[in-house]
């Protein structure tokens, strides 16, 4: 399982990583770098899973801000994982018009078939779980989205996810 | 059958492209607009047309606009508010999902309009597949030459980006959503200077929602009066309901405003009714913000006319027996559903949502959410029902922003309509649980005491 002990590892932002940043940068007015923030975040996310303090520093370092800034903004918002989380992070909305209709049922079921609890990773480090909060796809709960892609499944059984979750699987072990 | 103003075309195959979107007359109104119109001609039709922003707050956009400052040498921007995120409305995704030209179109037209060369659509960061999606709309826009330098030899130039935002429903709060878009923490600022005056780094700025900047185009299409035709009153032209719980047929619907609720609810054209059998029980019409409304007051004034879906006929009655359009976010609540569990479950989106910046919002979502909470798994008192109409007083009109009325309208809506309910939680509290959650739950120790 993954842990935290991965915390202090160094990080190196490959050359095109660092050019997705300038791709970023350059929307933005001169000396309004900071911009960039969440979206090289994300950026940052995407590559290594979540965003450890090495890697926040380096963000720091290349839009020239201070470190604080990046935790701030970095433990502000839901989306970024400031531990390591599975490989792939399944979301399953837990609001209102989700509810209603089942979302509870859904996020049991999860829990039982991995066999972990909200937001710990299974022992082969393929997957995390977590409720949240409105995805803004109200008329067709339960709904649930899996990172790092995003992709997204409405209508939720617990037939379709049994198999989203055996195709994960499978598309992990290829 | 309403007018079809947005969604058209929606159900054409490919409309998501640039070409096919063209073909069924796309980018028309960029035509128009940049050639044949100047940009406070722009301005003008908009205000004509009676729009008001459909984000929620129902605003008028053209007066919004007019309020823009324009200093000489100080850049002007547009921000396309994306951050789609309040229980029960999901109509913004769903147009960047299916038709995304259409809201580049808009964006183009506003802009123009607004003297912006740098626009931005800040969309919610859980939308990787929406920001994917307008990306490649925008990359083929402006390969087409509706984007970049010298729009269509016009003289005009515009760049549009996509920014995601981190997860965080506050950032839908204009003010919020400027600081997040200048990579900050999304706190709302103390308004005024408010945006149009000093907005994204310090400059003039209009911040729209999606539906607002999508409606620009027929606005234009069609001129300023013919749109005001539309509707009903000062709810002009035609509106997206995003319809979901317990429906027949939950989906993003286009009204004309005015539309007789009972006809919305429950004609096949558009929601159906009430799905397996069931009677209503409840409904918020305007996202999970406003107050919920008994199936009698939603369908009937207190004055016993016909409610209407319109900004007017759905606020009748003030928070007492009316309530708001909000965002069209429309949740219907079967016979079956528990108004406790309900209300505890958007509580505790709000606690959540909170950005902590006031106390009131920060300290009584959270209070709020531990009494509804244990109201609902079998601790409550009687007590309880008035302590959270005190706390709810207390958290509105008392923060920066509006969530914190968000967060006490439902409150106390849910309680001024459905206090029986709360009350046979406590006098019931067993076979109240057992409904809910089944009987094993009901032991869950509660330890905070509030």
């Amino acid at each position: 399982m993954l842990s935290v002990q991965d915390t202090n590892t160094p990080v190196t932002f490959s050359p095109e990583l660092i050019g997705k940043f300038a791709d970023v940068v350059s929307r933005y007015p001169e000396g309004k770098q900071k911009s960039a923030l969440l979206p090289v975040l994300h950026l940052v996310q995407a590559e290594f899973g979540w965003v450890s303090p090495p890697a926040m520093d380096k963000v720091a370092e290349y839009l020239a801000i201070q470190p604080i800034e990046v935790y701030e903004v970095a433990s502000f918002y839901t989306m970024y994982f400031l531990k390591p989380q599975g490989k792939y992070m399944l979301e399953v909305c837990r609001t209102g018009p989700c509810e209603i209709v089942g979302a509870t049922p859904i996020m049991e079921h999860i829990e039982k078939t991995l066999g972990v609890k909200e937001g710990d990773v299974t022992e082969d480090g393929l997957f995390s779980w977590r409720g949240v909060e409105c995805l803004a796809a109200c008329g067709f709960g339960p709904v649930l989205q899996i990172g790092p892609e995003y992709t997204f499944y409405e209508n939720l059984t617990t037939t379709s996810v049994d198999k989203l979750i055996s195709d994960l699987k499978a598309k992990a072990n290829n | 059958m309403g007018r079809k103003l947005l969604l058209e075309h929606i159900n054409v195959p490919g409309i998501n492209t640039f070409d096919v979107y063209r073909s069924k007359g796309g980018y028309a109104a960029v035509e128009k607009a940049l050639k044949t119109l100047t940009p406070d001609e722009v301005v003008e039709e908009v205000k004509k047309s009676g729009l008001r922003g459909r984000g929620g707050a129902g605003f008028p956009t053209g007066m919004k606009w007019s309020f823009l400052a324009k200093p000489e040498g100080v850049a002007r921007y547009l921000v396309c508010n994306a951050d789609e995120s309040e229980p029960g409305t999901f109509k913004d995704r769903f147009l960047m999902t299916y038709i995304p030209h259409l809201l580049i179109e808009g964006m183009i037209v506003a802009s123009f309009a607004l003297g912006a060369k740098t626009s931005f659509i800040y969309v919610r960061g859980e939308m990787m597949p929406q920001i994917r999606i307008l990306e490649k709309a925008i990359a083929e826009a402006k390969a087409k030459g509706f984007l970049g330098k010298n729009i269509l030899g016009t003289g005009y130039d515009l760049e549009l980006y996509v920014q995601p935002g981190g997860g965080a429903y506050i950032c839908g709060e204009e003010t919020a959503l400027l600081e997040s878009l200048e990579g900050k923490r999304g706190n709302p600022r103390i308004k005024p200077p408010f945006p149009a005056i000093a907005g994204l780094y310090g400059c003039p700025t209009v911040v729209n929602n999606v539906e607002s900047i999508a409606a620009v185009v027929p606005i234009i299409n069609e001129g300023g009066d013919e749109y005001a035709k539309l509707g009903i009153g000062r709810s002009t032209g035609t509106k997206l309901i995003s319809a979901g719980g317990n429906l027949k047929k939950p989906g993003v619907y286009e009204i004309d405003l005015g539309l007789p609720a009972e006809e919305f609810l429950y004609s096949d054209e558009y929601c159906g009714g009430i799905a397996n059998g069931k009677r209503l029980k409840a409904v918020v019409a305007g996202g999970s913000s406003v107050p919920i409304l008994p199936a009698n007051l939603f369908l009937k004034t207190i004055n016993n006319e016909p409610r209407l879906m319109s900004y007017e006929s759905l606020s009748d009655g003030g928070f007492v027996s009316g309530t708001m359009m909000g965002s069209g976010g429309f949740i219907a609540y079967d016979e079956d559903q528990c108004i406790v569990r309900n209300t505890w479950n958007f509580a505790r989106f709000y606690h959540h949502e909170s950005c902590g910046q006031c106390s009131p919002c920060r300290e009584g979502t959270g209070w709020m959410e531990k009494v509804l909470h244990r109201l609902e798994y079998g601790h409550g008192k009687m007590s309880d029902m008035d302590l959270l109409v005190d706390v709810s007083k207390k958290i509105e009109g008392n923060t920066i922003c509006p969530l914190g009325d968000a967060a006490a309208w439902p409150v106390a809506s849910a309680i001024r309509h459905f206090r029986d309910e709360f009350e046979w939680h406590v006098t019931d509290a067993a076979t109240a649980v057992t409904r809910n959650y089944g009987i094993a739950h009901y032991a869950d120790p509660l330890t905070v005491e509030v």
